[in-house]
C-alpha cells in the first residue's frame, strides 16, 4: 500500500473529565474518498479540529502528513498543509460577491496589499473551471442559494494548494439533485488527485460514493472498511453498537372522524393540490427529500405561511390559520428542524422554556403569574417526558440532544394539542435517544393526539407511522399504509421519483 | 438600470436633487457657487467624521466617542499654537492632532477586541473619559488668538472668484483636504485588501476569522483610523471657526452617524460606501443650509433631521424585509 | 440561577465596601441623616431613567431617547402648569391642573415609546437606530416648543413631588420605589415580564412558540417612555424647571446602573434588585466624590472607567465560565 496522505496514530483528546477521543488510529490515502461515519458525540468533530489543526491532539498522539510528523496547532499550518475544512454552516461573507469569497482569503494569506480586480477574477474564474462549475461571479452570497454557496466554498478551499478536503456533512440542506452535483463534484475532485474526508451519518450517501468508511463510536475507532463490503444494516449496527429492533406502530382506533382535513391546498412555489385526513391517535409520516414541500406544508398549517388556495378542516369546520396564535388555538403544535435556532432559547433555563407556550394559563385572577401554577406545571411536564436535569434552572444548552427535544416537547404538550407535528424530530441524536423519542411521540399518539411526522429517513417514517405520504416537487406522490407495504418500495418511491 | 434602483445611493441621490429643486425654488441664492462652495468649506468637518464613522460602521462597530478625541486633539494643538506657534507649521498641526486621534483610537480598538465589550458601550465610555479628563484640564476655557499664518491658513482658495461687490469667494483649500481624504478612504475600501477585508469581517466576523483574517489588526485600524479622521477633523474645526471651545463638538455624535445611515451604511456592517457617505453629508448639508435660506427658524433643523433619518431608515428597513421574504421560499418545480 | 445569585451578593458587598470607603475618605460629612436624605433626593431621577434602559436592553436592545423623551415630557408638564396657574397659587384646585398636566406629559412620553415601538417592532430597525432618530426629533420637537429657553415657575402642589417628603422619606424616593416594584412585578410575575427576557435571547424561538414578537416589543418601549416620563417629573418638580437639554450626561450612567446591575449587554438577564443596589452604589461614590470636591466632570470620566472595568470583569467571569462548560 502506497504511503498515506494522512495518518494517525494512537491519537487521544481528553478535555477535563471527558475522553473525546481514545488511541484512534487510520489514515486517508492520496485522492480517496474517505467517509467518517459515526453518531453525533462520537467524536467526529473532535478528529476534523485535530486534523485541521484548531485544536491539538494529547500527548502521545502521532499524526503524520506524507511521511512526517505533524506537531501544529494553527489553522493556518493546516491551510499551509494542504487541508481544508468546509463547515456544514460554510461561513462565508454574506455581503461580498461570490468572485471575493473564493478569491480573497487567498490573498489575505499571502499578505497581499492591494487589490487587483481582474486578478481576483481570474482566481475565481481557475478555481470554478477545476471542477467544472459556473457561478456568478458578481452576485453578493447572501442572495444566492445553500447549494451554490457550498461550491463557493468548495472553489474557495480550491484556489489554494489542497490535498485534502474535509467535508462536515455537507448534505444537510441540499436537495437530491444538489447532492447529485456535490458527488459528482468530489468524485470529480478525486480523478485530479485531492482527497476527500466526507463527515456524514447519511447512509445511503456514505455507501454511494466513499472508496472507504471508518466508523468511530463514542470516540473510539471501530474499524475501517471498503465500502464495497458495508451495507445500510452493517454500517448502522457498527455505528450504534447495537442492533435496534423496531416494533411497528399500530394506530389505536378512535373514532371515523378526521381532527385535520386539507382539500386541495395550494401555495406558489411551496406545494400543490394537497389533500389528506388526519385521523386522532394516528401517526402520520410524510417524507419525501428536501424541496418536496414538507416543512412548507407543515408551516402553513401551523400559521406561518398561508395557502392560496384551497381550505383546512378541523374538527369537520374550514378554518383559516393566519398566525401561529391562530394555530395554537385550534390545537396545532409544531416541533420544528431547526431545534436550537427556532425550538430552543438555549441561554434561558428549562424551566422558562417550558412554560413559554401557556404563560396565560398561568395567571391568577389579577393576571399575574401565579407561582405555584407556574412550578407545578414545569414540574409536571419534566416528569411526563422524563427529562433529565439536575434542576429547571439550568440552561438547556446544557442538555443532551435527546434531552433537548424532550423540553421542546414538553412545551408544546404543555399546551394541551390536538395536532402535533414534527419536523425531523430526531435529527441529530443518537440511536438510544431517538428510540426514546419514538417511544414518547407513541405514546402520545395513545393519549389520542394527532400526530404528523415529517423526515427524510425511511426507516423512521416506515417504522412509527401507520400511514405515509410521499412528497415529491410539492405534491403528495403517492399515500402509503405500512401494514400493507415493504420499506423498500417506500424509499424506491422517494428516490426512484426522477 | 435595473441595479441602479436597487441601490441606496440613488435614492438618497433623488432626495438631494429634489429638495435642491425645492430650496432653489424659493431661494435662488441657493444655487450659487459662491454658496455651494461655502457650504463645501463648513461641512468638511462632518464629512472628515463621516469618513473615518464609514470605516467603523462596515466593520460592524460604532463610535460615539470621536468628539471627545476631537476636542481633546483640538485642545492640544490650540495650547501648542498659543505657546510655540511660530514655529509650527501646518503639517505638524496636521500630524500632531492626527497623531493623538489615533493613540485615543487605539485604546478604544483594545478595548473592544481584547476584552469584547459592545462597541456602542465602550465608546459611550471613552466618550466620557475623554470628555471628562479633558473639561478638568481645560478648566472649560475657550482658546483662541491663533498665529495669523493658521487664520491664513483659513482662507486660503484654490482659485478665487468675486461677487459683483467684491466679495471673494471659491474653492477653499479646506474642501480639497477634504475630498483628498474622500479619495484616500475610497481607494483603501475600494483597492486595498484592508478594505475588503473590513467588509469581509462587518459581514461574518467569525467566518473571517476561520478564514485567517487579523481581527486584531482590522480592529486596531478602523478605530485608529476613525482616531485620525478625529485629530483631523478637530484642526479643520481650529481653522474654520479659529477658536477651539471644549464644548463645541460633544453632543454631535448622532449628526455624523445619520450622515453616514442615512448614505446606506448599516449599523450591523458589512455596507456602507465613500459614494453613500457623501452623499449622505451632502443631504444633511444641504437640508441645513436649505432651512436657513428658506428662512425656516434654526429650531426646527433637528426635528427635521431626526424625521428624515426615521424616514430614510424606515423605508430602507422596509425594503430589506421585502427583499429578504423572497428568498426563504425553496426550489419547487 | 447561581450567577444570578451571587452578583446580588457581590454587589451587597461592594455596597458595604464603598460605604466603609466614603466614610473613610470624608468622615462624618458622608455617615449622616442629612447627606442620606440629599442622596435620596438625587438617586430617584438616575433609577427611574435606569429602569427605562433596563427594560430596552433586556430585550437585547436599547433606549438613546429616554432624556430626550424625559425633557419633552417635562417641557409639556411646564408649558401646561406655566401656561394656566402662576408660581405661587397655592390654592386647592391646582392640584388637579397639576395632576392632569402630568398626565398629559405620561401621555406623550407613551407616545414617544409607541414610536420608538412602532419603529422597532413592525419596521424592523434596530433599536440603536430608531432611538437615535426619535431622539433627534424628539430633541428637536424640544427646542421648537420652548425656543430654547429654560420654562420654571411650577405651583407649590408640583414642588412637591420633587422635594417634599411624606413622614420623613423623600417623595422622590417613594415614586422610584414605586417604579421600582412595578417594574420587578412585571419582569417577574407577568407574561410580559417573561416574554421580555425569553425574546432577549432568542427572538426567532419565541415567534415559532407562539409570542407576538412585535407586542412585546411595543410594550417594552411604551414602558420604557413611560418610565422617562415619570423621571422628569421628578426632575423639573426638582429644578422648578424644564429644559430641552437636561441631563444629557444620564445616558452613559443609566447604561452602567443597568450593567453594574446584572443586564446582560445581548440580553435576557437582569434584575431589579441588582440595579437598585448598582444604584445605590453609584449615588454613594458620586455623593462621596462630591464631598471630597471632585469636579463633576472627573466624575463622569470616573464613570467611564468603572463601566469598562466592570464589563472586563464581567468578561472574565463569563470566560472562566465558558471553559467549565466546553470541558
Amino acid at each position: 500500500m502506497a504511503e498515506p496522505f494522512l495518518s494517525l496514530r494512537k491519537v487521544s483528546k481528553h478535555y477535563a473529565g471527558v475522553t473525546a477521543l481514545d488511541k484512534v488510529d487510520f489514515d486517508i490515502q492520496k485522492g480517496e474518498i474517505h467517509c467518517l461515519a459515526g453518531e453525533n458525540g462520537s467524536g467526529k468533530s473532535t478528529i476534523i479540529k485535530i486534523i485541521s489543526e484548531t485544536v491539538k491532539a494529547d500527548p502521545g498522539s502521532v499524526i503524520e502528513i506524507k511521511g512526517h510528523p505533524v506537531h501544529g496547532s494553527n489553522a493556518i499550518d493546516a491551510i499551509n498543509r494542504g487541508i481544508q475544512v468546509i463547515y456544514q454552516d460554510p461561513s462565508l461573507f454574506p455581503n461580498l460577491t461570490v468572485a471575493e469569497n473564493i478569491a480573497l482569503g487567498g490573498f489575505v494569506a499571502i499578505h497581499r496589499k492591494l487589490i487587483n480586480w481582474k486578478e481576483l477574477r481570474q482566481v475565481a474564474e481557475k478555481a470554478m473551471a477545476r471542477i467544472d462549475v459556473h457561478l456568478p461571479l458578481d452576485e453578493i452570497v447572501r442572495e444566492i442559494s445553500i447549494a451554490d454557496q457550498q461550491l463557493v466554498a468548495i472553489c474557495r478551499a480550491l484556489t489554494r494548494d489542497v490535498e485534502l478536503l474535509i467535508m462536515d456533512e455537507p448534505t444537510a440542506s441540499l436537495t437530491k439533485k444538489e447532492v447529485d452535483s456535490l458527488l459528482a463534484v468530489v468524485t470529480d475532485m478525486k480523478s485530479k488527485g485531492i482527497a476527500t474526508m466526507f463527515v456524514s451519518h447519511k447512509l445511503n450517501e456514505i455507501l454511494q460514493i466513499a472508496d472507504r468508511v471508518s466508523v468511530i463510536r463514542d470516540g473510539r475507532m471501530v474499524g475501517t472498511y471498503p465500502s464495497s463490503e458495508l451495507d445500510d444494516e452493517k454500517l448502522t449496527v457498527l455505528m450504534t453498537g447495537k442492533k435496534v429492533e423496531y416494533q411497528h406502530f399500530v394506530a389505536a382506533k378512535n373514532g371515523n372522524d378526521p381532527i385535520l382535513e386539507c382539500r386541495r391546498l395550494s401555495r406558489r412555489g411551496e406545494y400543490k393540490d394537497i389533500d389528506f385526513k388526519l385521523f386522532p391517535g394516528e401517526i402520520l409520516g410524510i417524507t419525501g427529500l428536501l424541496g418536496s414541500g414538507r416543512t412548507e406544508l407543515a408551516l402553513s398549517l401551523f400559521g406561518v405561511s398561508q395557502p392560496d388556495t384551497g381550505e383546512i378542516y378541523f374538527n369537520g369546520k374550514p378554518v383559516k390559520i393566519q398566525s401561529i396564535q391562530d394555530a395554537m388555538r385550534l390545537g396545532i403544535a409544531y416541533v420544528p428542524e431547526d431545534r436550537l435556532a427556532q425550538g430552543l432559547i438555549n441561554v434561558q433555563p428549562v424551566g422558562k422554556n417550558i412554560i413559554v407556550t401557556t404563560l396565560d394559563n398561568l395567571v391568577n385572577r389579577f393576571k399575574l403569574l401565579d407561582r405555584t401554577k407556574v412550578i407545578s406545571s414545569i414540574q409536571r411536564w419534566v416528569k411526563d417526558l422524563a427529562i433529565r436535569i439536575p434542576s429547571v434552572e439550568s440552561p438547556v444548552q446544557t442538555l443532551s440532544g435527546g434531552n433537548q427535544q424532550r423540553v421542546v416537547l414538553a412545551k408544546w404538550i404543555a399546551t394541551q394539542p390536538r395536532v402535533l407535528i414534527l419536523d425531523g424530530p430526531t435529527i441529530g441524536i443518537d440511536v438510544a435517544a431517538k428510540f426514546d423519542i419514538h417511544e414518547i411521540i407513541r405514546e402520545l399518539a395513545g393519549r389520542g393526539i394527532a400526530i404528523i411526522l415529517i423526515s427524510e429517513e425511511i426507516p423512521e417514517v416506515y417504522n412509527n407511522c401507520n400511514r405515509v405520504l410521499v412528497m415529491h416537487k410539492g405534491c403528495i406522490l403517492r399515500e402509503f399504509d405500512t401494514r400493507e407495504t415493504a420499506q423498500e418500495e417506500i424509499q424506491n418511491h422517494v428516490n426512484g421519483a426522477f | 438600470m435595473k441595479r441602479l434602483l436597487t441601490r441606496h445611493e440613488t435614492y438618497v441621490f433623488l432626495a438631494i436633487v429634489a429638495f435642491s429643486i425645492v430650496i432653489t425654488v424659493i431661494n435662488p441664492s441657493f444655487f450659487t457657487l459662491e454658496n455651494l462652495f461655502d457650504l463645501l468649506k463648513s461641512y468638511s468637518l462632518m464629512g472628515t467624521f463621516a469618513i473615518g464613522m464609514l470605516f467603523v460602521l462596515i466593520s460592524g462597530g460604532i463610535d460615539i466617542s470621536f468628539t471627545a478625541i476631537a476636542t481633546i486633539t483640538g485642545y492640544t494643538i490650540a495650547v501648542l499654537l498659543l505657546k510655540y506657534g511660530e514655529s509650527l507649521n501646518i503639517v505638524s498641526v496636521f500630524l500632531i492632532a492626527g497623531g493623538i486621534g489615533i493613540l485615543l483610537g487605539l485604546f478604544n480598538a483594545a478595548i473592544i477586541y481584547f476584552f469584547k465589550i459592545p462597541s456602542i458601550i465602550t465608546t459611550i465610555a471613552t466618550l466620557n473619559i475623554y470628555y471628562g479628563i479633558l473639561t478638568v484640564v481645560s478648566k472649560g476655557k475657550w482658546l483662541y488668538g491663533f498665529p495669523t499664518w493658521f487664520g491664513d491658513f483659513n482662507n486660503i482658495r484654490v482659485f478665487t472668484l468675486y461677487t459683483p461687490d467684491g466679495i471673494p469667494y471659491g474653492l477653499s483649500i479646506i474642501t480639497v483636504i477634504w475630498f483628498a481624504l474622500i479619495l484616500i478612504g475610497w481607494f483603501i475600501l475600494r483597492y486595498t485588501i484592508l478594505g475588503r477585508s473590513i467588509y469581509a469581517m462587518g459581514g461574518n466576523p467569525a467566518s473571517a476569522q476561520r478564514a485567517g483574517f487579523n481581527l486584531l489588526g482590522l480592529n486596531l485600524f478602523v478605530y485608529s483610523f476613525m482616531g485620525l479622521m478625529a485629530g483631523i477633523g478637530s484642526v479643520i474645526q481650529a481653522l474654520l471657526v479659529q477658536t477651539v471651545a471644549p464644548n463645541s463638538l460633544v453632543g454631535k455624535e448622532m449628526d455624523v452617524i445619520a450622515a453616514v445611515v442615512l448614505g446606506g451604511a448599516s449599523l450591523t456592517g458589512g455596507t456602507g460606501s465613500m459614494l453613500g457617505t457623501i452623499l449622505g453629508v451632502t443631504l444633511i448639508a444641504i437640508m441645513g443650509n436649505g432651512l436657513t435660506l428658506m428662512h425656516v427658524s434654526s429650531l426646527w433643523y433637528k426635528v427635521i433631521i431626526g424625521f428624515v433619518i426615521l424616514v430614510s431608515v424606515g423605508v430602507s428597513a422596509y425594503r430589506n424585509k421585502r427583499s429578504t421574504r423572497k428568498h426563504i421560499i425553496t426550489e419547487v418545480n | 440561577m447561581l450567577r444570578k445569585f451571587s452578583h446580588f451578593l457581590v454587589l451587597s458587598v461592594v455596597m458595604v465596601f464603598i460605604m466603609l470607603l466614603m466614610w473613610g475618605f470624608t468622615g462624618n460629612d458622608f455617615m449622616n441623616l442629612g447627606n442620606f436624605q440629599s442622596m435620596a433626593y438625587q438617586m430617584p431621577e438616575l433609577g427611574v431613567l435606569s429602569l427605562a434602559m433596563m427594560i430596552a436592553m433586556l430585550t437585547s436592545g436599547i433606549n438613546l431617547s429616554i432624556i430626550a423623551t424625559a425633557n419633552l415630557s417635562g417641557i409639556v408638564i411646564a408649558l401646561i402648569l406655566t401656561n394656566t396657574l402662576s408660581a405661587d397659587n397655592g390654592s386647592a384646585g391646582t392640584i388637579w391642573v397639576v395632576a392632569l398636566a402630568i398626565l398629559a406629559g405620561l401621555i406623550v412620553s407613551a407616545l414617544v415609546g409607541a414610536l420608538n415601538g412602532f419603529l422597532i417592532a413592525v419596521l424592523d430597525i434596530s433599536p440603536i437606530l430608531a432611538t437615535l432618530g426619535t431622539m433627534i426629533m424628539v430633541s428637536g420637537i424640544s427646542i421648537v416648543l420652548t425656543e430654547g429657553y429654560v420654562i420654571s415657575g411650577f405651583p407649590p402642589a408640583m414642588l412637591a413631588i420633587g422635594n417634599g417628603d411624606l413622614l420623613g422619606i423623600p417623595v422622590p424616593i417613594l415614586v422610584f420605589l414605586a417604579c421600582a416594584g412595578v417594574m420587578s412585578v412585571i419582569l417577574n410575575n407577568t407574561p410580559l415580564g417573561t416574554r421580555i427576557y425569553l425574546l432577549g435571547s432568542n427572538p426567532v424561538a419565541c415567534f415559532y412558540s407562539g409570542v407576538d414578537n412585535r407586542a412585546v416589543l411595543f410594550r417594552t418601549y411604551i414602558i420604557s417612555g413611560i418610565y422617562s416620563g415619570v423621571a422628569a417629573v421628578i426632575m423639573i418638580s426638582r429644578f422648578n424647571s424644564a429644559k430641552a437639554d437636561y441631563g444629557e450626561s444620564y445616558l452613559l450612567l443609566t447604561v452602567l446602573a443597568a450593567v453594574l446591575g446584572g443586564v446582560s449587554a445581548a440580553g435576557g438577564f437582569g434584575k431589579v434588585s441588582g440595579l437598585f443596589l448598582s444604584l445605590v452604589i453609584l449615588q454613594m461614590i458620586s455623593s462621596g466624590l462630591n464631598l471630597m470636591g471632585i469636579s463633576n466632570f472627573l466624575t463622569l470620566a470616573l464613570w467611564g472607567i468603572v463601566l469598562i472595568v466592570v464589563m472586563v470583569i464581567n468578561y472574565f467571569i463569563e470566560n472562566q465560565q465558558q471553559k467549565r462548560r466546553i470541558a
